[in-house]
């Protein structure tokens, strides 16, 4: 109120020149930019560019490594551990379609079915994360026990049979399988599928449904032609989010595997704080990044939907 | 056949709810777990009630300490990140400039990566620079990988808002900085908020990078780890149930003083 009663200060001489008076400094968005970009490029590309290097210098940890340029690092590294690249990237292609799966009715649910229960399903969906994963994922080992509720269940459902046969599980027992470890994945990353399937789910405007219904399409119709359609952004944003991080966990496959279902970032881990054979850890991790910036690329050219990034 | 027909009516429902309990059912067991008193050093299988873990949550040697550090580490990294990721939001949203795509895939490329290429690409530089791994190297490598997740979030908002609100508070003889304070912030506000208790959540909960990148340092989620391998103590889950708590207690508390002052608006 006091802007009112005060006097306006006198008014500036005309100024010829037309420049916007608010933009005062042509540098201030370089200096708003320049300790966060200064970070990221110090501590996130500067970093990118020393792996490189790593990944063809030779020597030891005693003599110090040199650059040698020696490529053949990646050759031998690909042959030791290819076995690992594609497990790798069969686990996460299971566990982010199996989230895909199991987080679009929910995430259908939350918004068009939940009514007044649709912000306490939220909240349950949030909240696991706030307790730690490590202890989450140890829980499965609880739940997964070979004398548990679950593995009897299975067991006397003769479930385990036939996925002994498609050598999933093994000795009528889940942990310490590939099952195991995908069922970890898939829990671990379920979060990250649903939300944008909510976000893109909530923006569907309600009509198009009615209209559907008017010109006699029956539900499953309406999802195929209508519903799901518009979900894309959604499904690509959640299959993104799923699977690269499910590409390069070490924590499911250490924690609910054995050595027969080591994925590609155990290897990394291992190389790096064990075995300390640096230029072969830089090398995998070179490649484990240029495979998925290849398939996410890939992917979303395919998908049409580049506007999303 | 009315109950085929019922189950078809619901069978979104009842997906959807079978899903909800697969996400929920390792929270149920950590909190059923805290309650035990396991036998050997493993907290796996249920054996008898017991209370103890939750009189002495701190029994354990060097869980509380690792929790502390944790905390310690979370909160510098949500001021760091909130911070710089917010002065970047405002220059990408304000300023046209140079670089904009570069600016642009620098703060996506973070997000589009694996964890482990992160956390093992920093080791290389830390190493190469023959820093002493521990607290900074952590802190650093937190305010790295949460700065993408703040400058999405601050971005999202101050895009909304409208630009006329500030004009008129300059109309109004407010100063620049008068402006920025009472009225840009302010709507900005709950976008940054949104950021930091994101950098929060990641920074606290992250296991990866500080894995590779940590030295000697022992964060809390690298004490659970450590305990898989030796045995793993029932206060881990008592941490964990108390944690869950409190996530679902400032909700619930922040979405009914959200109702209350929407229903005052009205």
């Amino acid at each position: 109120m006091s802007t009112l009663t005060e006097a306006p200060p006198p008014l500036a001489p005309a100024a010829p020149e037309k420049k916007p008076p608010r933009r005062r400094g042509r540098f201030t968005p370089y200096w708003l930019l320049l300790p966060g970009i200064l970070w990221l490029i110090v501590f996130f590309a500067l970093p990118m560019v020393y792996q490189a290097s790593t990944s063809v210098q030779q020597g030891s940890l005693e003599e110090g490594y040199k650059v040698t340029w020696h490529f053949a690092t990646y050759w031998d590294a690909l042959a030791e551990y290819w076995p690992q690249f594609l497990r790798s990237v069969f686990y996460a292609a299971a566990a982010t379609v199996l989230c895909l799966l199991l987080g679009y009715p929910l995430a259908y649910l939350i918004a068009f079915r939940a009514g007044r229960w649709k912000n306490l399903i939220m909240i349950l969906v949030i909240a696991p994360f706030f307790t730690s994963f490590l202890i989450r994922t140890l829980a499965w080992k609880t739940i997964l026990a070979d004398n548990g509720v679950v593995v009897h269940t299975l067991n006397s459902l003769h479930v385990l049979d036939l996925t002994d046969w498609l050598g999933w599980t093994a000795g009528d027992r889940v942990l310490a399988t590939p099952l195991a470890v995908v069922c970890g994945l898939t829990y671990n990353f379920l979060p990250f599928m649903i939300l944008p399937l909510y976000t893109s789910l909530e923006r569907i405007d309600g009509r198009l449904h009615e209209a559907a219904g008017d010109l006699y399409a029956r539900p499953w119709t309406t999802f195929r032609k209508v519903t799901f359609p518009l979900s894309m952004p959604g499904v690509v944003s959640g299959t993104l989010l799923t699977f690269i991080p499910a590409a390069g966990d070490y924590v499911n496959a250490e924690l609910l595997g054995s050595t027969d279902t080591r994925m590609i970032g155990n290897v990394i881990q291992t190389q790096f704080l064990r075995i300390l054979d640096y230029p072969t850890a830089a090398a995998l991790s070179f490649i484990l990044m240029a495979a998925i910036l290849a398939m996410v690329t890939f992917y979303i050219r395919r998908s049409g939907t580049e506007d999303l990034v | 056949m009315p109950f085929v027909n019922w189950l078809k009516r619901r069978l979104v429902v009842i997906a959807g709810l079978l899903t909800l309990a697969y996400l929920l059912l390792p929270n149920i067991v950590v909190t059923v777990f805290s309650f035990n008193q396991p036998k050997g050093r493993f907290n796996y299988e249920w054996q008898q009630f017991s209370t103890a873990a939750w009189k002495d949550p701190c029994g354990v040697a060097d869980m509380c300490g690792s929790l502390s550090i944790s905390l310690q580490i979370a909160v510098w990294a949500t001021v760091g990140a909130t911070i710089l990721g917010t002065m970047i939001s405002f220059a990408l949203v304000r300023y046209r400039f140079r670089a904009r795509g570069a600016v642009n895939s620098l703060i996506f490329l973070p997000m589009a990566m694996p964890e482990v290429v992160m956390a093992a690409s920093l080791l290389t530089l830390f190493l190469n620079m023959g820093a002493q791994l521990g607290f900074w190297t952590i802190l650093i490598a937190h305010i790295m990988f949460c700065l993408s997740f703040v400058v999405t979030a601050v971005k999202a908002r101050v895009m909304s808002m409208d630009p006329r609100l500030e004009e008129a508070a300059r109309d109004l003889y407010a100063g620049p900085v008068q402006t920025f304070l009472r009225v840009t912030l302010p709507i900005a506000a709950p976008g940054i908020a949104a950021g930091a208790l994101l950098s929060f959540a990641l920074s606290f909960d992250d296991f990866i990078i500080t894995n590779f990148n940590a030295g000697s340092t022992v964060t809390f989620p690298m004490f659970v780890w450590g305990s898989a391998q030796r045995g793993t103590p029932v206060q881990i889950n008592v941490i964990g149930t108390a944690m869950f708590l409190v996530a679902v207690f400032f909700v619930l508390t922040s979405m009914v003083v959200g109702n209350r002052r929407n229903k005052h608006k009205a």
